[in-house]
């Protein structure tokens, strides 16, 4: 695949790719608005506990918001830097990014296995299914992302992501923009606001 | 078989005609799935349609018992789910495939490949729906399968497992079409093809990409909570649990109202289509037909209560949701106004798609002023659930969206075959439907307003719903009678082989510049628009009248290749759900892990296959 | 000629939908419909049907008028193949603001009584006169609770006339709505909120009502009857079920009891024969006062209304209510030992199992069901 096909001329400008890629963000963004409103509609609904007040670590999931939100940094650098062809910019940053990811991944499951030692499951209340459901499919999302970033490390490791090949990179950098955005909000209005 | 597709792909370039199984199975061209998608939604509409005759003549008398109770549960909810999601959404599906690039100038729609998936997820949703007659667990919870009837506790069978996993496999098929053609529509224009230039029916087509991006995430989600109420335990929807049945009320109908307008401004679309080239004369008032679309789609998101008005949600709640309805008839209005308009003054050729479309706007009033009679809540709190509203969207629907479509498949038909339907069957076949299906639904709102609440498998005699329901399943009758006269005229005409020419009805869009059917490539080279209407300006612009097109050979033109990774993508979405509905027999991880497997396989090698030849 | 011949045929197919729609409409109009939201006889119906009414005419008017204009069109600009290209209009923004204009006239003539009768469906009707109804929806039948009464029945709701009667409603189980279209309207039932709604008879008479909100299999079978009786018989009645929780009363009611006064309007239904069947009871009555017991019977149904026990519909009544099965299945004695006897076949999936009741069985609890 040259150039010229990844980049066809297209009525907008945007290459087919990006547009999808903004499009496909824009309904799931649909996707998460529902499933915040469900946890939110049911927030002191539960009939038993463990309620939030009670379980949350507010200042580990902290540290991976705070992580999270540099990814999104370290994601732009490493596209730049793609961008650019500074190959060592581009992977080193890629790297730190889906260590970030992974790192987010295991706060997840650490606290996911935490909660169910204090008695927490999507069975036991309205707060544990609408907690595991939002946040469980924040994790897949951005699991998918670290795959993907992933294989984009990989494919940059073998020299397979040029700089004319760089809107590979982008739209799987703006779908972990999107994952990121998503915490932004579920982080306050779980985890923050539940006094 | 296999080796033939690795020919074709190292033979890039020269792409002959592909006939046989596996070039449909590998196609990734918008004709051909555009067929494949009408085919199946035809067979689909067809099981729909048998489902509403046996309703019919199970309700033709007082306490009969022609059918079980639990058999006719299944019966209406299968064929309200089948009407909607595999007969009415994919035969829009067919005409988006297969127009929508024509008539913005396009070889192909901008990810041909996420097109096969498309079509290949939304086939096997409808098979895995429709395979639960095999279990005799169809789904019979109704197509809105209102909790907690929906719970397990309420409905232990698999019923409802089936209708809560169908729908999502559907919803995957219909977000991935969605973005697709929202992409095409914007990214692959010809020259010259402004927005604002482009055919209403692909102005309308991109309005429903919208609504369907926006209100299937809604849905999916629903139908995510209702999954793991069912197979997990969860208790989003059970009263015991603390769970709120109105939230699904509510979670429904903000997909569920944006649904009705996806499944009608195809048709409106289609309608725009017709009518200009049967008047011939241009769209009356183009720019409110833009407008007007989009603001139906605007408020469709605001008027998702009005479904809930029986719910009790309060005085403020009903009266907003009451004028937001109302003011729906506006835009409304204002599309049926200027389709008068285009046909007023018009030299009216009176073919058989412009019988269809003017029984369109005949039937399509009709629907839309009972729905403006419900908008008003307290007479909604009479209305709804009878037969009254069975009456009203059968009217929009039926009388709307399927006189439409079957308009439109008789206007096209040249274009996608090559070959002409017969003009006379054709009327008759209008004449048989209009008839049938005045029988049918008129009578309904009458007993609807007499008391005949929807979904009840019988009801005793002295209610005096007897004569109506009678003359109801006759109409019912000769309405199934006509399509066979349809599928007669569909078989007499491919036999007779009477060729179509490029341009049978003096079209005004680009796909009539071409030979009928298509070439693969569509146009040997992309044409330049200079106006609305852009083959009318070009005849125009040369005295009248173009020869007819040549078939030329598409040699050095760039098409992507056949691919079964989509076909195989869409199996491992199919293996996943099946997996997930048995996620709690002995082997459940392990479907679940080769079912993932399957999926992540088949995308990775989709990714790193070379899309172009 | 063809194009004449063709237009004819079109004329023929026109007329004839026309002529078959008159049909539909002319035999609509032969058929008695008690359920029917078009005759109201309590005022929450009235105030329904007069909003209807409003809407029908302006939705008639219009489409009339549209309808008109089609046809116009469809016999004004029919064209031959070879006319001339008709002149090119594009549109017309004057037209187009008129007709964006008047659909909203017209609609704001809907929309002002819409929301004035919507803030008046939601009033609660208060004061120590009106006769409060606690309404509970099960799978498929109806319990009615009168809470200042102290008594409990099912699918048979006797109120009135020219007595508010406010409903409150939650369901055992599913969804249903309750409906009764010549007085009210229908409002859903929920499991964990209440609902409410309120009429006045204006009229005495039976007014047959049925769940409208789909719960399941039978719910083509979940009716019931509103009887709408003079405020003197309605105090007969609740006379009646008062007294079927007197010391006297269970098991087995005197016969004279259940042959006092009966509601006026139930009373043409209540045929000869059950009076019959009361009067020469004797010994049948014992047996089936037994058999009630044996049989399980009194697990889950009461013959108490003053005492809401059991999981089944409270029975005290019963010989005397219009239907059973939950209101569509006419009382007479046959009907009634059927259903004890097969209720699976009678109404298939309900909770009465078929308890193996011999037809002699049937007979006696028949006879001594007719007493209470």
């Amino acid at each position: 695949m040259d150039a010229h096909a990844l980049h066809p001329a297209t009525s907008t400008g945007i290459p087919n790719r990006k547009l999808a890629i903004w499009t496909f963000i824009g309904s799931e963004c649909l996707f998460f608005a529902s499933l915040i409103s469900v946890y939110l509609v049911y927030k002191g609904k539960s009939l038993v506990g463990p309620y939030p007040s009670e379980i949350f670590e507010i200042p580990l999931v902290t540290v991976g918001t705070a992580l999270l939100l540099f990814s999104s940094l370290f994601v732009v650098l490493a596209l730049n830097g793609c961008e650019q062809g500074n190959r060592k910019k581009f992977l080193g940053w890629l790297a730190m990014t889906i260590l970030c990811g992974l790192f987010f991944i295991g706060m997840q499951v650490y606290e996911f296995t935490h909660f169910f030692h204090e008695g927490l499951t999507m069975q036991k209340n309205l707060f544990g299914a609408s907690f595991f459901t939002l946040t469980g499919f924040h994790g897949t999302h951005v699991t998918i992302g670290v795959i993907w970033l992933l294989s984009i490390f990989i494919e940059g490791v073998r020299g397979h992501v040029p700089p004319a090949k760089a809107l590979n990179f982008e739209i799987a950098a703006l779908y972990w923009h999107f994952v990121d955005v998503v915490w932004i909000v579920i982080f306050p209005v779980v985890y923050l606001m539940n006094s | 078989m296999a080796t033939s597709v690795l020919d074709h792909a190292g033979a890039a370039g020269i792409h002959p005609e592909k006939t046989g199984l596996w070039a449909w199975i590998t196609t990734v061209d918008h004709k051909k799935i555009g067929i494949l998608y009408g085919a199946s939604a035809f067979i689909f509409f067809l099981i729909g349609g048998l489902e509403a005759l046996v309703i019919r003549l199970q309700l033709m008398k007082p306490d009969n018992n022609l059918v079980s109770p639990e058999f006719y549960n299944q019966l209406f909810t299968m064929h309200g789910t089948t009407m909607i999601f595999l007969a009415v959404m994919p035969l829009s599906a067919m005409f988006f495939n297969f127009f929508i690039p024509l008539l913005i100038g396009a070889r192909d729609v901008a990810f041909p490949r996420l097109n096969a998936f498309s079509y290949w997820v939304f086939l096997f949703g409808g098979l895995f729906l429709n395979a639960s007659f095999l279990f005799n667990a169809a789904p019979n919870g109704g197509w809105f399968g209102y909790a907690n009837l929906s719970s397990k506790q309420f409905s232990p069978g698999l019923n409802m497992d089936f209708w809560a996993i169908g729908l999502q496999i559907l919803g995957i098929a219909s977000l991935a079409a969605g973005v697709n053609f929202f992409v095409t529509v914007l990214n692959m224009r010809a020259p010259g093809m402004k927005l604002i230039r482009m055919p209403m029916f692909v102005w309308m087509s991109f309005i429903t990409q919208l609504l369907v991006l926006l209100s299937f995430p809604v849905i999916t989600v629903a139908l995510i909570l209702l999954m793991f109420d069912r197979l997990f335990g969860t208790h989003f929807f059970v009263p015991l649990g603390g769970g709120d049945t109105m939230l699904w009320q509510h979670l429904f109908w903000v997909f569920g109202h944006p649904e009705v307008y996806i499944l009608i401004l195809p048709a409106f679309g289609i309608i725009s289509e017709i009518l200009p080239v049967f008047s011939r004369k241009p769209l009356f008032g183009y720019t409110a037909m833009v407008f007007s679309g989009c603001f139906i789609a605007f408020l469709g998101f605001g008027v998702w209560s009005h479904h809930m008005f029986s719910t009790g949600m309060g005085p403020i709640a009903d009266s907003v949701f009451s004028l937001a309805t109302m003011l729906i008839a506006i835009p409304t209005g204002v599309k049926i106004f200027n389709w008068l308009g285009t046909t007023w003054g018009g030299s009216i050729q009176m073919k058989t798609p412009m019988y269809f479309a003017l029984g369109f706007i005949a039937m399509f009033i009709m629907g839309g002023l009972s729905g403006v009679m419900h908008s008003t809540a307290p007479a909604d709190l009479q209305q709804t659930d009878t037969y009254f509203v069975v009456a009203h969207f059968h009217y929009v629907l039926f009388g709307g969206s399927i006189f439409s479509l079957t308009g439109g498949a008789y206007y096209w038909w040249p274009k996608m075959f090559g070959h002409m339907l017969d003009e006379g069957l054709g009327k008759l076949h209008f004449w048989l439907m209009l008839i049938g299906f005045n029988l049918t639904f008129f009578p309904m709102h009458i007993v609807g307003l007499e008391g005949m609440p929807r979904r009840v498998y019988t009801y005793p005699a002295g209610l005096g719903f007897e004569s109506l329901n009678r003359i109801e399943t006759y109409g019912a009758l000769i309405l199934g009678f006509s399509f066979l006269v349809f599928i007669f005229n569909v078989i007499k005409s491919t036999r007779s082989k009477v060729h179509a020419p490029a341009d049978p009805w003096n079209g005004a869009t680009l796909e009539w510049s071409i030979p009928s059917p298509p070439q693969e490539f569509n146009f040997p080279s992309i044409p330049t628009v200079h106006g609305r209407d852009a083959f009318w300006e070009e005849k125009r612009a040369h005295g009248g009248k173009l020869p007819e097109p040549a078939r030329v050979s598409g040699a050095g033109i760039h098409l992507p290749n056949p691919s079964y990774w989509p076909f195989l993508a869409a199996l491992g979405v199919l293996l996943l759900f099946i997996a997930l509905m048995n996620h709690a027999s002995k082997l459940g991880p392990v479907y679940i892990f080769a079912a993932v497997s399957v999926l992540f396989f088949s995308i990775f090698n989709w990714v790193f296959e070379p899309a172009e030849g | 000629m063809d194009h004449r011949l063709k237009r004819w045929h079109s004329v023929a197919g026109a007329l004839l939908l026309l002529t078959l729609l008159i049909v539909v409409v002319g035999s609509a109009q032969a058929d008695p419909y008690p359920q029917s939201t078009l005759h109201p006889k309590g005022d929450f119906a009235l105030m329904v049907d007069k909003l209807f009414r409003t809407t029908l005419f302006w939705a008639t008017l219009v489409f009339v008028l549209v309808e008109g204009a089609l046809v116009f069109v469809i016999i004004k600009f029919r064209g031959k193949p070879d006319d001339p290209e008709p002149k090119q209009v594009h549109g017309n923004t004057m037209v187009e603001v008129i007709w964006t204009a008047i659909p909203a006239l017209v609609l704001a003539m809907i929309a002002v009584p819409t929301v004035r009768t919507i803030f008046r469906t939601y009033e609660t009707p208060k004061g120590a006169d009106v006769l409060q109804v606690e309404v509970v929806g099960h799978q498929w039948w109806w319990e009615f609770r009168y809470p200042q009464l102290g008594l409990t029945t099912a699918n048979e709701l006797h109120v009135p006339v020219g007595r508010t009667v406010a409903l409150k409603m939650v369901t055992q189980d599913v969804l249903h709505s309750f409906w009764i279209p010549q007085l009210a309207a229908k409002r859903d039932v929920f499991p964990n909120r209440s609902t409410t709604l309120w009429f006045k008879a204006e009229e005495p008479g039976d007014y047959p009502g049925q769940c409208a909100e789909f719960c399941g299999l039978q719910h083509g079978r979940m009716a019931f009857q509103v009887i709408a009786q003079a405020p003197g018989d309605f105090d007969g009645y609740v006379g009646r079920m008062q007294a079927t929780g007197g010391p006297a009363a269970a098991p087995a009611t005197p016969p004279v009891d259940s042959a006092a006064a009966k509601p006026a309007a139930a009373a043409n239904a209540l045929n000869t024969a059950t009076l019959a069947a009361t009067v020469q009871a004797g010994a049948d009555t014992v047996a089936g006062s037994q058999l009630f017991m044996m049989k399980g019977c009194v697990g889950c149904h009461s013959l108490n209304a003053t005492k809401p026990m059991g999981i089944g519909p409270n029975l005290a009544g019963i010989g005397h209510r219009l239907y059973i099965a939950a209101g569509w299945l006419e009382n007479t004695d046959a009907n009634l030992a059927k259903w004890i006897q097969h209720p699976q076949t009678v109404k298939h999936g309900v909770l009465m199992p078929d308890l193996g009741i011999t037809e002699a069985e049937a007979q006696s609890l028949v006879a001594y069901l007719r007493q209470h």
